[in-house]
Protein backbone atom coordinates (compact mmCIF):
# COMPACT_ATOMS: atom_id res chain seq x y z
CA UNK A 1 0.00 0.00 0.00
CA UNK A 2 1.88 3.18 -0.98
CA UNK A 3 2.58 5.79 1.28
CA UNK A 4 -0.16 8.87 2.60
CA UNK A 5 1.17 11.57 1.37
CA UNK A 6 2.71 13.91 4.15
CA UNK A 7 0.47 17.05 5.02
CA UNK A 8 2.76 20.09 3.92
CA UNK A 9 0.40 23.00 4.14
CA UNK A 10 -2.08 24.29 6.88
CA UNK A 11 -4.44 26.16 5.55
CA UNK A 12 -7.29 28.21 7.30
CA UNK A 13 -9.05 30.73 5.19
CA UNK A 14 -9.48 34.47 6.33
CA UNK A 15 -11.76 37.18 4.74
CA UNK A 16 -11.18 35.25 1.25
CA UNK A 17 -7.75 35.03 1.59
CA UNK A 18 -5.94 31.76 2.10
CA UNK A 19 -3.78 31.90 4.64
CA UNK A 20 -1.31 28.93 4.09
CA UNK A 21 1.58 27.71 6.48
CA UNK A 22 4.09 25.49 5.08
CA UNK A 23 4.42 22.86 8.02
CA UNK A 24 7.63 21.28 6.40
CA UNK A 25 11.09 22.89 7.94
CA UNK A 26 12.98 21.29 5.28
CA UNK A 27 12.15 20.80 1.32
CA UNK A 28 14.76 19.39 0.04
CA UNK A 29 13.89 15.98 -0.89
CA UNK A 30 12.78 14.61 -4.08
CA UNK A 31 9.63 12.93 -2.85
CA UNK A 32 8.61 15.79 -0.63
CA UNK A 33 8.84 18.22 -3.49
CA UNK A 34 6.44 16.56 -5.75
CA UNK A 35 4.33 16.82 -3.19
CA UNK A 36 4.97 19.66 -1.89
CA UNK A 37 4.10 21.10 -5.77
CA UNK A 38 1.33 18.74 -5.66
CA UNK A 39 -0.10 19.91 -2.75
CA UNK A 40 -0.02 23.91 -3.74
CA UNK A 41 -1.44 23.41 -6.85
CA UNK A 42 -4.04 21.92 -5.46
CA UNK A 43 -4.62 25.63 -3.56
CA UNK A 44 -6.08 26.52 -6.83
CA UNK A 45 -6.91 23.41 -8.70
CA UNK A 46 -9.02 21.51 -5.97
CA UNK A 47 -9.85 24.11 -3.25
CA UNK A 48 -10.45 27.08 -5.82
CA UNK A 49 -8.42 29.76 -3.68
CA UNK A 50 -7.40 32.67 -6.01
CA UNK A 51 -5.90 34.95 -2.77
CA UNK A 52 -2.75 32.62 -1.12
CA UNK A 53 -1.21 33.94 1.47
CA UNK A 54 2.21 31.78 2.06
CA UNK A 55 3.93 31.78 5.42
CA UNK A 56 7.32 30.63 5.35
CA UNK A 57 7.94 30.72 9.04
CA UNK A 58 8.74 27.28 9.90
CA UNK A 59 10.81 26.70 6.64
CA UNK A 60 14.30 26.08 7.31
CA UNK A 61 15.66 25.13 4.05
CA UNK A 62 14.54 25.53 0.13
CA UNK A 63 16.46 23.66 -2.56
CA UNK A 64 16.31 25.32 -6.04
CA UNK A 65 13.65 22.43 -7.36
CA UNK A 66 11.02 23.41 -4.36
CA UNK A 67 11.47 26.99 -5.83
CA UNK A 68 10.37 25.77 -9.20
CA UNK A 69 7.38 24.60 -7.60
CA UNK A 70 6.62 28.18 -6.06
CA UNK A 71 6.76 29.54 -10.05
CA UNK A 72 3.95 26.97 -11.22
CA UNK A 73 1.77 28.21 -8.45
CA UNK A 74 2.06 32.12 -9.33
CA UNK A 75 1.06 30.88 -12.77
CA UNK A 76 -1.83 29.31 -11.87
CA UNK A 77 -3.17 32.28 -9.56
CA UNK A 78 -2.02 34.52 -12.85
CA UNK A 79 -4.60 32.33 -14.74
CA UNK A 80 -7.32 32.97 -12.82
CA UNK A 81 -6.56 36.55 -12.15
CA UNK A 82 -5.45 35.55 -8.44
CA UNK A 83 -3.21 37.43 -6.05
CA UNK A 84 -0.17 35.43 -4.19
CA UNK A 85 1.99 37.00 -1.27
CA UNK A 86 4.72 35.27 0.41
CA UNK A 87 6.21 36.16 4.22
CA UNK A 88 8.08 35.44 7.27
CA UNK A 89 10.71 34.52 4.73
CA UNK A 90 14.19 33.76 7.00
CA UNK A 91 16.79 35.33 5.74
CA UNK A 92 19.09 32.16 4.71
CA UNK A 93 16.38 31.25 2.68
CA UNK A 94 15.59 34.72 1.28
CA UNK A 95 19.32 34.50 0.19
CA UNK A 96 17.66 31.67 -2.29
CA UNK A 97 15.13 33.92 -3.39
CA UNK A 98 17.61 36.82 -4.20
CA UNK A 99 20.24 34.60 -5.85
CA UNK A 100 17.69 32.89 -8.27
CA UNK A 101 15.96 36.51 -8.86
CA UNK A 102 12.81 35.71 -7.66
CA UNK A 103 12.97 38.12 -5.42
CA UNK A 104 12.04 40.21 -8.42
CA UNK A 105 8.84 37.90 -9.38
CA UNK A 106 7.31 37.25 -6.33
CA UNK A 107 5.33 39.93 -3.58
CA UNK A 108 7.34 39.07 -0.52
CA UNK A 109 6.40 40.99 3.06
CA UNK A 110 8.44 40.35 6.32
CA UNK A 111 4.81 39.68 8.39
CA UNK A 112 2.43 38.37 7.37
CA UNK A 113 -0.39 40.77 8.27
CA UNK A 114 1.36 43.16 5.58
CA UNK A 115 1.05 40.59 3.36
CA UNK A 116 -2.78 39.71 4.24
CA UNK A 117 -3.32 43.72 3.23
CA UNK A 118 -1.90 43.13 0.12
CA UNK A 119 -4.05 40.71 -1.06
CA UNK A 120 -7.20 42.31 0.51
CA UNK A 121 -6.48 45.32 -1.80
CA UNK B 1 30.09 4.27 10.23
CA UNK B 2 27.87 6.12 8.24
CA UNK B 3 26.18 2.95 5.74
CA UNK B 4 26.66 0.53 3.72
CA UNK B 5 28.57 2.60 0.80
CA UNK B 6 31.67 1.28 -0.58
CA UNK B 7 34.58 3.82 1.04
CA UNK B 8 37.88 4.07 -0.90
CA UNK B 9 40.87 5.72 -0.21
CA UNK B 10 42.05 7.51 -3.62
CA UNK B 11 43.81 5.35 -6.23
CA UNK B 12 40.49 4.74 -7.99
CA UNK B 13 41.68 4.97 -11.43
CA UNK B 14 40.45 8.41 -12.39
CA UNK B 15 41.57 8.64 -16.09
CA UNK B 16 43.68 11.75 -16.72
CA UNK B 17 41.49 13.40 -19.01
CA UNK B 18 41.93 17.52 -19.50
CA UNK B 19 39.21 19.17 -18.57
CA UNK B 20 38.26 21.67 -21.59
CA UNK B 21 35.86 23.86 -19.17
CA UNK B 22 36.50 27.06 -19.02
CA UNK B 23 33.49 28.95 -19.54
CA UNK B 24 30.24 30.31 -17.06
CA UNK B 25 33.02 31.52 -14.81
CA UNK B 26 34.45 28.02 -14.21
CA UNK B 27 38.00 27.64 -14.04
CA UNK B 28 39.71 24.58 -16.09
CA UNK B 29 41.24 22.04 -14.48
CA UNK B 30 42.61 18.58 -14.81
CA UNK B 31 40.91 15.79 -13.65
CA UNK B 32 44.26 14.27 -12.18
CA UNK B 33 45.10 17.13 -10.36
CA UNK B 34 41.77 18.49 -8.92
CA UNK B 35 41.56 14.53 -7.25
CA UNK B 36 44.83 14.28 -5.77
CA UNK B 37 43.65 16.25 -3.36
CA UNK B 38 41.27 14.10 -2.37
CA UNK B 39 41.79 11.38 0.37
CA UNK B 40 38.28 10.02 1.45
CA UNK B 41 35.89 8.38 -1.42
CA UNK B 42 32.85 7.40 -1.22
CA UNK B 43 30.57 5.39 -3.65
CA UNK B 44 26.95 5.71 -3.27
CA UNK B 45 23.53 4.62 -5.30
CA UNK B 46 21.68 7.28 -7.02
CA UNK B 47 18.77 7.53 -4.28
CA UNK B 48 18.14 9.75 -1.94
CA UNK B 49 18.54 8.14 1.51
CA UNK B 50 22.04 7.68 0.38
CA UNK B 51 22.86 11.03 -0.38
CA UNK B 52 21.87 12.17 2.96
CA UNK B 53 24.33 9.51 4.35
CA UNK B 54 26.85 11.46 2.48
CA UNK B 55 25.32 14.95 3.40
CA UNK B 56 24.89 14.00 6.99
CA UNK B 57 28.60 12.79 7.23
CA UNK B 58 30.28 15.43 5.62
CA UNK B 59 28.35 18.11 7.92
CA UNK B 60 29.87 16.01 10.80
CA UNK B 61 33.55 15.99 9.19
CA UNK B 62 32.90 20.31 8.68
CA UNK B 63 31.84 20.51 12.11
CA UNK B 64 34.70 18.35 13.61
CA UNK B 65 36.71 20.39 11.61
CA UNK B 66 35.61 23.78 13.14
CA UNK B 67 34.10 25.35 10.02
CA UNK B 68 31.28 28.05 11.03
CA UNK B 69 27.82 26.79 11.00
CA UNK B 70 27.55 29.52 7.98
CA UNK B 71 30.16 27.84 5.79
CA UNK B 72 28.67 24.35 6.87
CA UNK B 73 25.11 25.48 5.39
CA UNK B 74 26.45 27.31 2.61
CA UNK B 75 28.05 23.63 1.58
CA UNK B 76 25.21 21.59 1.91
CA UNK B 77 22.79 23.64 0.43
CA UNK B 78 25.19 23.57 -2.95
CA UNK B 79 26.13 19.78 -1.81
CA UNK B 80 22.71 18.88 -2.08
CA UNK B 81 21.81 20.86 -5.48
CA UNK B 82 24.92 19.10 -6.94
CA UNK B 83 23.65 15.73 -5.92
CA UNK B 84 20.43 16.39 -7.30
CA UNK B 85 21.62 17.22 -10.37
CA UNK B 86 24.09 14.51 -10.64
CA UNK B 87 21.14 11.82 -9.77
CA UNK B 88 18.72 13.40 -11.28
CA UNK B 89 20.23 14.86 -14.75
CA UNK B 90 23.64 12.62 -14.64
CA UNK B 91 22.59 8.85 -13.59
CA UNK B 92 18.47 9.42 -14.68
CA UNK B 93 17.48 7.90 -11.55
CA UNK B 94 18.99 4.89 -12.31
CA UNK B 95 19.75 2.96 -9.08
CA UNK B 96 21.86 0.76 -10.48
CA UNK B 97 24.01 3.82 -11.60
CA UNK B 98 26.59 5.41 -8.73
CA UNK B 99 28.29 8.62 -7.45
CA UNK B 100 31.33 8.98 -6.53
CA UNK B 101 31.85 11.42 -3.97
CA UNK B 102 35.52 12.48 -3.03
CA UNK B 103 36.23 15.22 -0.28
CA UNK B 104 39.06 16.79 1.87
CA UNK B 105 38.21 19.21 4.69
CA UNK B 106 41.24 20.89 5.24
CA UNK B 107 42.55 23.79 7.48
CA UNK B 108 41.83 26.60 4.95
CA UNK B 109 39.26 25.07 2.57
CA UNK B 110 37.11 22.28 1.93
CA UNK B 111 37.20 20.10 -1.26
CA UNK B 112 34.53 17.93 -3.08
CA UNK B 113 34.17 16.50 -6.12
CA UNK B 114 30.85 14.36 -7.34
CA UNK B 115 30.72 12.28 -10.46
CA UNK B 116 27.89 10.45 -11.82
CA UNK B 117 27.79 8.07 -14.76
CA UNK B 118 26.39 10.17 -17.39
CA UNK B 119 27.68 11.59 -20.47
CA UNK B 120 28.34 14.43 -18.93
CA UNK B 121 27.48 18.37 -20.10
CA UNK B 122 28.52 22.24 -20.97
CA UNK B 123 27.81 23.81 -18.16
CA UNK B 124 28.34 26.80 -20.95
CA UNK B 125 25.23 25.67 -22.62
CA UNK B 126 22.78 25.99 -19.85
CA UNK B 127 20.73 29.29 -20.42
CA UNK B 128 21.36 32.13 -17.79
CA UNK B 129 18.34 31.85 -15.09
CA UNK B 130 18.12 35.26 -14.73
CA UNK B 131 17.68 36.23 -17.87
CA UNK B 132 13.86 36.92 -18.30
CA UNK B 133 12.87 34.43 -20.57
CA UNK B 134 14.37 31.93 -17.99
CA UNK B 135 13.43 33.56 -14.66
CA UNK B 136 10.15 31.43 -14.79
CA UNK B 137 11.40 28.07 -16.14
CA UNK B 138 13.47 25.18 -14.51
CA UNK B 139 16.84 25.32 -15.81
CA UNK B 140 19.96 26.45 -13.98
CA UNK B 141 18.89 27.55 -11.08
CA UNK B 142 20.35 24.81 -9.58
CA UNK B 143 23.91 25.84 -11.02
CA UNK B 144 23.33 29.56 -9.73
CA UNK B 145 23.00 28.30 -6.18
CA UNK B 146 25.67 26.21 -6.36
CA UNK B 147 28.35 28.92 -7.38
CA UNK B 148 26.97 31.49 -5.18
CA UNK B 149 27.65 29.04 -1.67
CA UNK B 150 30.82 27.90 -2.45
CA UNK B 151 34.25 29.64 -3.68
CA UNK B 152 34.56 27.73 -6.88
CA UNK B 153 33.01 25.33 -8.82
CA UNK B 154 33.96 23.88 -12.01
CA UNK B 155 33.32 20.93 -14.28
CA UNK B 156 36.02 18.31 -15.36
CA UNK B 157 35.27 16.28 -18.62
CA UNK B 158 33.58 14.99 -20.03
CA UNK B 159 30.96 16.90 -17.90
CA UNK B 160 29.86 14.63 -15.03
CA UNK B 161 32.08 15.51 -12.39
CA UNK B 162 31.72 18.76 -10.68
CA UNK B 163 34.10 20.03 -8.28
CA UNK B 164 33.65 22.59 -6.02
CA UNK B 165 35.53 24.25 -3.17
CA UNK B 166 34.41 26.21 0.01
CA UNK B 167 37.39 28.22 1.57
CA UNK B 168 36.87 28.56 5.29
CA UNK B 169 34.77 32.14 6.74
CA UNK B 170 38.38 34.48 7.05
CA UNK B 171 40.27 32.80 4.57
CA UNK B 172 39.21 34.06 1.44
Amino acid sequence: MAAQPKRLLEVQTIDNVAHVSITQGRILDDQIIQQFGEQLNSLVDQSGHERILLNFGKVEYLSSAALGKLVVLRKKIEAVKGKLALSNIDPTIFEAFKITGFDRIFKIFDEEQEASQFLQK
Amino acid sequence: MIGPFVHLRLGLGFSPRIARFGTFGMPVRSRTSALQSLPECFVIPSDACAAHRIRDHIATRLREGGYPERDVLDVLQALDEAMVNAIKHGNCCDSKKMLRISFCVDQDCFQICIEDEGQGFDPANIADPLSPECLEIPCGRGLLMMRHYMSEVSYLEPGNAVMMVKKRCGCE
